[in-house]
């Protein structure tokens, strides 16, 4: 018995000492830096991260979510934000500022572009917010497997909802933004008015009944990983994504998908700090390096998003503007993401969609 | 009694009792051969879920150990790893020791309010995993210690959720039940004249209890350790709320994959799984063999 | 010991009374088994019980308006509620709203008004931002100018109701039920009402899944129990291995098995019993649900079964059929109606484990294979509606608790059987 007491206490201590050996040593001085995972992650990996890492000696943990506020509002709330750095979408920039989750950053510690111009002018318009500074533009198309629609392929975005044309399981991201768009310009809204009739009740009603014609073939996807991968497995014949997702598997891995641009959603993705982060002063030197004029040019070599500063287009490569979804030729019928329209209003269409959802 | 067919049995008695077999064996099949498939699909060299011509003929070039190098070279999956057996052993040891000594009390007859009592120490066990995670996820954040506090271990307020005290008081919580439930079957035909003896041999009670005792519950000790164990290491949604970062387990990686995209990756760490779970049953396999010689029951 | 006196009462060696000594000793082993108990129970009431009654707290917690809007909540708590409060409570309100949305403290009002005022967080926070920049102090005039909403009684109606210190809004959300302008409890909106579906979605997988355990449990209990102890031996390995196999391990089988490019519908193409074109959907949907959580839950069944079944001699069944009952017969009257109590035990705790579980469907549920926790989780994480996800949980949970009270009654909880 005594022998086993002694080797259960000298276990104990080992292990004591393991697991606070294991605790510190990652979180010293390393900056946790949120972000949509896969092939996005990589390129923010292979294009910010790694060379921060390497200039400074500080170590990113890279940690993935599937956007929204509900995290960062739960960390702040709970007085327990384990965050640095979040990427978000705008309306959640401009959302999470009002609702003073997020930190104010101050855009004149931006480094200017490489002739000079100050980067409040070298950034596109609305790119700095209050609490946020951009990064690159991206949208959200859809795309099907081409090797199930031999004959006539989809074109256009009533071919979305029409399944009898197009039979075939759909995959859309579980969320309403882009959906209820979509679902409005299907049922002949004109790109220009969608918002304006999604703010009325009427307006939602119509979408969700536009949705409701293909309810029951849609699989619901919600990291943005996945609807390149259901497309490849076949679990879906359609699917909503992220242009960078689609671009990478068509283009890296070779898979017979086709991007239908027309009614793409643009956005932008934007750096944001949670209220009472820890570790600022990095985390804005981050920030900083980050989203100078080389780095966001060095992002497109590994996804086909676009730059939010001006002086990093002509760094682009060739190969990859016409993938861009500001290319002229894929800009035809595209739609900016409203974010007012969502920022006041996505708690009520998140609720209505997960009831209707429910149902 | 039935294994073999008695003579008598007539033709219908024969078709039931082989149809009775057969469907027997298929819901065993339904039982195991859902674990027992992953195995195989873990060395497929191809990135698909299914079994490819080339590993239906048995061909080398069909198979490889590529998605158990990948668990080897990604760090990630070590960290988590290593995370999960730290907080399963201290979870563990936790929930045996709380878990013994109240089950020696609750063996005791003349407890009082034993219903009720035990009533309270199995709940963990009954309630809801999403309850109990969200009622932890509140109160583990609202428990913080101010640096000022901490002696100079801590630079900045540090709480329980996302630490690993928090998710080891946590799964200790959880695993509780099971040692309780064990110890106390062990307990159920002990013979309490055993410790009068002893101690009217004068032995001490500390000597009663680590000579006469321990060896009598060890059995139920160690398998309530293993469930409390396993129960730390498989448990998911507690960890979902109140774990960060730096506190991923297995089963935390294995929700991101599953959620995200099922990788072969997953499938060569459940592979890696069910070897362990089969290492723990049969070790629980023993023990129950030698309690069973020590408590004198016979094979009926 | 005892010395034994005539006449006098029993004394024990040191000349108490063996009464007394008696109930000494007896205190003294009450008090040590308490001692013995005391650490887990303190242990699991703080880490365990103390944190769900907190949660189920929440769910009448109102705190938001009272603490952001001190004054206004205290005049709004004085007023009787009729029609439109005095012109002090607006201007009150419009002096609150510009300083908690200085200090950005108005999105939690207006996030907690929204829930019960669908579309009123634009309302609040364009307010906020609109009082915030001017330069005087903001009045009633200022605060109606903004939107007409502020001169409806409905808004008050609710702002009255968001002032008190607790609310049974929560629960009634969580029943589909809310106030409408009188104070009245209605009927949501129809596109609103979710939840009793859902509670009663559940509680119907939850049966489905028993009666199915049942039914799977059964027979093979039932040849465990009669064969060889070294044959049933064997076949409890496989009883055991799932049950000792990580949810998650087992989760991801079944998407193997069943996705459309899995080996189930691979094997079906193949065999040609459907075309390649005509896999079945067996997963992401209520089915995947349903045998995934068969195939979790079937130890549960099986375990109760096989220990009950051992118990019945095998000389019932025997002495039936001499008595010339029919094998089924013999079975029906004398065999199934001792097992019921196996039946019972594993039912009960089947359904427990079923009406709470959130992991598999969340992985294998899809879209119409959610339960209820689903839902929890979602509005703990997502939507961050905490009220609600604790109003949800505290009827679930009050549910489990008169289950497993009933279960405690009928089995006892020390005859739980683990492996």
């Amino acid at each position: 018995m005594n022998r086993m007491m002694k080797y259960t206490g000298a276990a104990v201590v080992a292990l004591s000492a393991a697991a606070y050996a294991a605790g510190p040593a990652a979180a010293a001085d390393a900056l946790t830096v949120v972000s949509w995972g896969g092939a996005y992650t990589k390129s923010q990996v292979e294009a910010y991260h790694k060379p921060y890492t390497a200039k400074t000696g500080t170590k990113i943990n890279s940690e993935d979510y599937n956007g929204g506020l509900a995290q960062v509002r739960a960390q702040v709330e709970a007085g327990n934000v384990t965050w640095n750095l979040v990427d978000v979408e705008l309306s959640d920039a401009v959302r999470g500022c009002d609702e003073g989750i997020l930190e104010p950053i101050d855009h004149s510690i931006l480094p200017a572009a490489p002739d000079g111009t100050a980067a409040a002018d070298d950034f596109l318009p609305n790119t700095l917010t209050e609490c946020s500074v951009g990064t690159i533009v991206w949208s959200t198309v859809f795309a099907f497997d081409a090797s199930k629609y031999p004959d006539a392929k989809p074109t256009e975005i009533a071919d979305l909802f029409d399944t009898e044309k197009f039979p075939g399981k759909r995959g859309l991201r579980k969320n309403p933004k882009v959906n209820l768009e979509w679902a409005l310009m299907a049922d002949g809204v004109p790109l220009e008015q969608v918002y304006e009739v999604l703010g009325t009740p009427e307006g939602v009603d119509r979408a969700f009944a536009k949705l409701d014609t293909i309810k029951d073939d849609v699989i619901w996807w919600e990291a943005g990983a996945q609807p390149p991968q259901m497309l490849a497995d076949g679990e879906v014949s359609i699917a909503s994504a992220y242009n960078g997702r689609l671009f990478n598997a068509i283009f890296t891995e070779k898979k017979p998908f086709e991007i239908i641009w027309d009614g793409q959603v643009w956005d932008l993705d934007l750096w944001v700090i949670p209220k009472g982060a820890k570790n600022m002063e990095a985390t804005l030197d981050f920030v900083k390096f980050s989203t100078d004029t080389q780095r966001l040019a060095d992002q497109s070599k590994w996804i086909s998003y676009g730059p939010v500063r001006q002086s990093s287009f002509p760094l682009v490569a060739d190969d990859v503007k016409p993938h861009m979804p500001t290319a002229p030729e894929n800009f035809k019928a595209a739609l900016q993401n409203d974010f007012e329209f969502w920022a006041d209003n996505a708690d009520e269409l998140n609720e209505r969609f997960a009831a209707w959802l429910a149902k | 009694m039935a294994s073999a067919l008695p003579p008598y049995v007539g033709p219908m008695g024969k078709l039931w009792h082989y149809s009775f077999r057969f469907v027997c064996g298929l819901i065993f099949l339904f039982l195991i051969l859902p674990i027992l498939v992953i195995i195989p699909l873990s060395f497929n060299a191809e990135p698909y879920f299914t079994f490819s011509p080339g590993m239906l003929a048995f061909e080398p070039e069909a198979y490889s150990t590529r998605w158990y190098h990948d668990i080897i070279n990604n760090e990630q999956w070590l960290f988590s790893i290593k995370n999960s057996f730290i907080i399963a052993f201290f979870a563990t040891f936790l929930a045996t020791g709380l878990g013994t000594l109240a089950a020696l009390g609750l063996s005791r007859s003349n407890l009082p309010g034993r219903g009720a009592i035990m009533g309270i120490l199995i709940s963990p066990m009954i309630v809801p995993l999403i309850i109990s995670a969200a009622g932890m996820y509140f109160f583990y954040s609202g428990v913080c210690i101010p640096p000022e506090w901490s002696f100079g271990m801590l630079e900045e307020r540090a709480c329980l959720t996302q630490s690993f005290p928090g998710i080891i008081l946590a799964h200790a919580a959880l695993g509780t039940p099971f040692v309780v439930i064990t110890v106390t079957a062990t307990l159920v035909g002990f013979d309490h004249s055993l410790t009068k003896a002893s101690a009217s041999l004068g032995a001490s009670p500390t000597t009663t209890f680590f000579k006469i005792i321990v060896p009598l519950i060890l059995p139920g000790v160690i398998s309530g350790a293993l469930f409390a164990f396993i129960t730390s290491f498989d448990e998911v949604v507690v960890v979902l709320f109140i774990s960060g970062f730096e506190q991923r387990t297995v089963p935390r990686q294995m929700w991101a994959g599953i959620r995200e995209q099922i990788s072969p990756t997953i499938l060569a760490v459940a592979t890696m799984l069910i070897i362990f779970s089969v290492m723990l049953m049969t070790v629980l396999e023993l023990l129950r063999r030698r309690n069973d010689r020590l408590r004198g029951v016979q094979d009926s | 010991m005892a010395q034994v006196e005539a006449g006098g009462p029993m004394l024990d060696a040191a000349g108490v009374p063996l009464k007394v000594s008696l109930a000494r000793a007896e205190r003294r082993n009450r008090m040590r088994a308490l001692g013995l108990v005391l650490p887990l129970l303190a242990f699991i009431l703080i880490t365990f019980v103390y944190p769900i009654a907190l949660m189920v707290f929440r769910g009448v917690d109102n705190p938001t308006v009272s603490e952001f809007l001190p004054e206004t909540a205290e005049m709004l708590r004085a007023w009787d509620g009729e029609g439109l409060p005095e012109d002090a409570v607006f201007a009150s309100m419009a002096r609150e709203f510009a300083k908690a949305s200085k200090e950005r403290t108005l999105g939690k009002v207006a996030t907690r008004l929204n829930y019960e005022l669908s579309g009123s967080r634009s309302l609040v926070t364009k307010s906020g931002r609109n009082l915030r920049r001017l330069k005087t102090e903001p009045t009633k005039a200022d605060l109606v100018a903004l939107d007409k909403r502020w001169n409806q009684p409905e808004t008050w109606s609710v702002l009255k109701r968001l002032a008190e210190p607790y609310t049974l809004s929560y629960y009634l959300a969580a029943i589909d039920k809310t106030y409408n302008v009188d104070g009245a409890i209605v009927d949501q909106p129809e596109s609103r009402q979710i939840y009793v579906a859902l509670f009663l979605r559940t509680l119907w997988v939850s049966l489905l899944i028993t009666a199915l355990c049942v039914l799977l449990a059964y027979p093979i209990a039932y040849l465990m129990a009669i064969l060889p102890t070294k044959t049933s031996n064997l076949l409890m390995i496989l009883v055991l291995l799932p049950f000792w196999t990580s949810l998650l391990v087992r989760t991801s089988s079944w998407i193997v098995l069943l996705q459309t490019e899995g080996v189930l519908n691979d094997i079906l193409v193949w065999t040609g019993i459907i075309g390649d074109d005509g896999r079945i959907q067996m997963i992401y949907n209520m089915t995947g649900t349903v045998v995934a959580m068969v195939h979790i839950l079937l130890p549960f069944m099986v375990l109760p079964l096989f220990s009950v079944m051992k118990t019945i001699s095998p000389t019932y069944m025997r002495a039936a059929k001499s008595l010339g009952a029919t094998p089924a017969r013999a079975f029906w009257t004398v065999y199934f109606p001792q097992t019921v109590p196996g039946i019972g035990a594993g039912s009960i705790l089947v359904f427990i484990l079923a009406i709470g579980y959130y992991i598999t469907p969340a992985l294998v549920g899809g879209r119409t294979g959610q339960l209820i926790s689903n839902f929890i989780a979602y509005h703990m994480q997502q939507s961050l509606n905490w009220g609600l996800a604790a109003a949800l949980g505290g009827i679930l949970l009050a549910g489990v608790l008169a289950l497993y009270w009933i279960y405690n009654r009928l089995v006892g909880i020390d005859n739980m059987k683990l492996g």
